[in-house]
């Protein structure tokens, strides 16, 4: 990957401070609220993430999960507070792979590099590098109503490899599939992040795959989104979903979780 | 480390593998069977019936042959070469016209679909427009411009173009928003988004839109060609409307055939088959039931 120096990109509400400037973490959340209309979406939201890291976010509905992610990916801009992301190219996976149904799956990956206007041969060698990256050498030709579940979110992550992104935003990206399948590609996404020093913010009300995948998992409460906790995994990788740490430590966040799903009943 | 690299790949294909079981497709010829001989039976049905009424003796031989004296005039005439003449201009007139009604009501489409001021002013005037049966515009046609073939071609893109415009525009309008938004993400923006997210995501309803266009077309062109008599032409028209003067029944059945025959190829084989290889590239259509 290559390492352009770091553009900054401030999404500033207008009443916001705009001195606040960290040591230059790939992203920096301060103060972040976003309220639409009568609904206060996220109240006071501060989450740095490192450069490298891979950070879970979990929480029951409502929690602003998704708005989260449009804010850091500037899909939408927060009512107050400010969201700095200085890693390039942020790009998002949606639970859908989303994937166009009239292109292959090469046609797929290549079109953000047809988008950047990179030469056709060179295109044909980018996503065959890309694809063989997803494990998926052999069905570049296949349209995606011809793949699998668990192939077509292949294929998407793929997809937004080619955007060379540096911050990988995913939105409950496995939340459709199989519990065999979503196992392998929790595997496929360690090896790769691992591989390419990619930022990763990972979006899912799944304790145990928060704690199988993330360095850190921050808990959010819901309606108005809060950081109500933040845990560090100190299990060492690769993990396993099915392994006591993974399951002692999501037993404990799930107490927690549902200790706030609580408190909206006893209202 | 580098064997659990080795297991998780192969683990991965065998997962896919078993996603991907292929029952084995029915050959070519089984499925051109498979999709010929119930048309081949309604054609029997058909002619047979028309068989019946003719034996019955509901009406005259003169007023309604039988399905023999008709195709044996269908294939002297044939072959005389005065059919054939008068299809060349139909079949002329139906190609010229259908096109320029393509280019008029794929840019309107467009423009209405993109536009909110030209869609809440024209978007439901060309529902409106549709059911406006043609015929009724061919008095004010030769009006305008008497009797000539610009005329037919008025009438014509007043049939189609709608109903192209139309399919265009529930096209765009019913884009799936995940993928507009999966096109945003990727840097799909203004043009870009329009070239590679939203025209071809309209592509089946345009096809659809095109199939109708046809028909209208073909039903306006038909009209045109009786009303609209420019000299000494003969078109297919122009032949039913002699033949009803001669009292010809034989010719005037023929050349309905032949009517009917063109609209029904054109509609199956040429926008029925492109409606379906769209669906089929589109994962629209169950694999074992798209024959």
């Amino acid at each position: 990957m290559s390492f352009t120096p770091a553009r900054t990109a401030v999404h500033t509400a207008p009443a916001a401070d705009p001195t606040a400037s960290a040591p230059q973490p790939a992203i920096a959340l301060r103060n972040v609220s976003k309220r639409f209309g009568a609904v206060q979406a996220l109240d006071n939201v501060t989450i740095d993430v490192e450069r490298g890291e891979f950070v879970c976010l979990i929480g029951a509905s409502g929690c602003g999960k998704s708005t989260l992610l449009n804010l850091i990916a500037a899909l939408d801009l927060p009512s107050r507070g400010t969201v700095t992301v200085s890693a390039e190219r942020p790009t998002l996976l949606f639970q859908e792979a989303a994937l166009f149904p009239w292109l292959s799956a090469r046609g797929n990956v290549e079109l953000p590099l047809k988008l950047r206007k990179m030469p056709k041969a060179q295109r044909r060698v980018e996503s065959d590098r890309l694809l063989a990256t997803v494990r998926l050498e052999g069905f570049e030709n296949r349209r995606p109503h011809e793949l699998s579940g668990g192939m077509r979110q292949r294929v998407a992550l793929a997809r937004a490899l080619a955007q060379q992104p540096e911050l990988l935003l995913m939105d409950e990206p496995f939340g459709a599939l199989d519990a065999m399948t979503r196992d392998v590609l929790h595997d496929e996404l360690e090896r790769i992040w691992q591989a390419t020093g990619l930022t990763v913010v990972f979006v899912t009300h799944n304790v145990r795959e928060a704690v199988r995948l993330g360095d850190r998992v921050v808990l959010l409460s819901s309606r108005p989104g809060r950081v109500v906790d933040e845990q560090r995994v100190d299990v060492p990788r690769p993990r396993r979903i099915e392994s006591h740490d993974v399951a002692d430590r999501a037993a404990a966040l799930t107490d927690r979780l549902r200790e706030e799903v609580r408190r909206h009943g006893d209202r | 480390m580098a064997t659990d690299e080795m297991s998780l790949a192969r683990l991965e294909s065998g997962l896919d593998a078993l996603e991907h079981s292929e029952a084995r497709p029915p050959t070519r010829a089984q499925r051109a069977w498979l999709a010929t001989w119930p048309k081949l039976a309604a054609v029997g049905l058909v002619l047979l019936f028309w068989q019946v009424v003719v034996w019955s003796g509901w009406k005259p031989k003169y007023v309604l042959p039988g399905p023999a004296p008709v195709f044996s005039r269908l294939r002297k005439d044939l072959v005389n070469g005065d059919l054939l003449d008068a299809t060349a201009v139909t079949l002329r007139r139906a190609f010229v016209d259908f096109a320029i009604a393509l280019v008029i009501g794929t840019v309107l489409g467009v423009a209405v679909a993109r536009s909110r001021v030209l869609r809440s002013a024209i978007g439901s005037m060309l529902s409106g427009l549709q059911t406006m049966p043609s015929i009724a515009w061919f008095p004010f046609a030769i009006l305008l411009f008497q009797l000539s073939e610009r005329a037919i071609l008025f009438v014509v893109v007043l049939g189609a173009a709608p109903s192209i415009a139309n399919g265009i525009v529930a096209g765009i309008d019913h884009t799936p928003p995940i993928l507009l938004r999966a096109g945003r993400v990727l840097g799909a923006r203004g043009f870009a988004s329009l070239r590679h997210v939203v025209l071809p995501a309209a592509l089946p309803s345009f096809v659809s839109g095109l199939k109708q266009g046809w028909a209208f077309a073909w039903r306006s062109l038909m009209a045109g060609e009786l009303l609209v008599v420019i000299g000494h032409v003969q078109s297919l028209g122009t032949r039913l409307d002699f033949a009803r003067q001669n009292a010809d029944a034989e010719g005037l059945l023929s050349t309905m055939v032949v009517i009917l025959a063109i609209g029904i190829v054109v509609d199956a084989l040429v926008f029925g088959k492109l409606e379906l290889i769209v669906r089929r590239r589109y994962g629209l259509v169950d694999a074992a039931s798209g024959a």
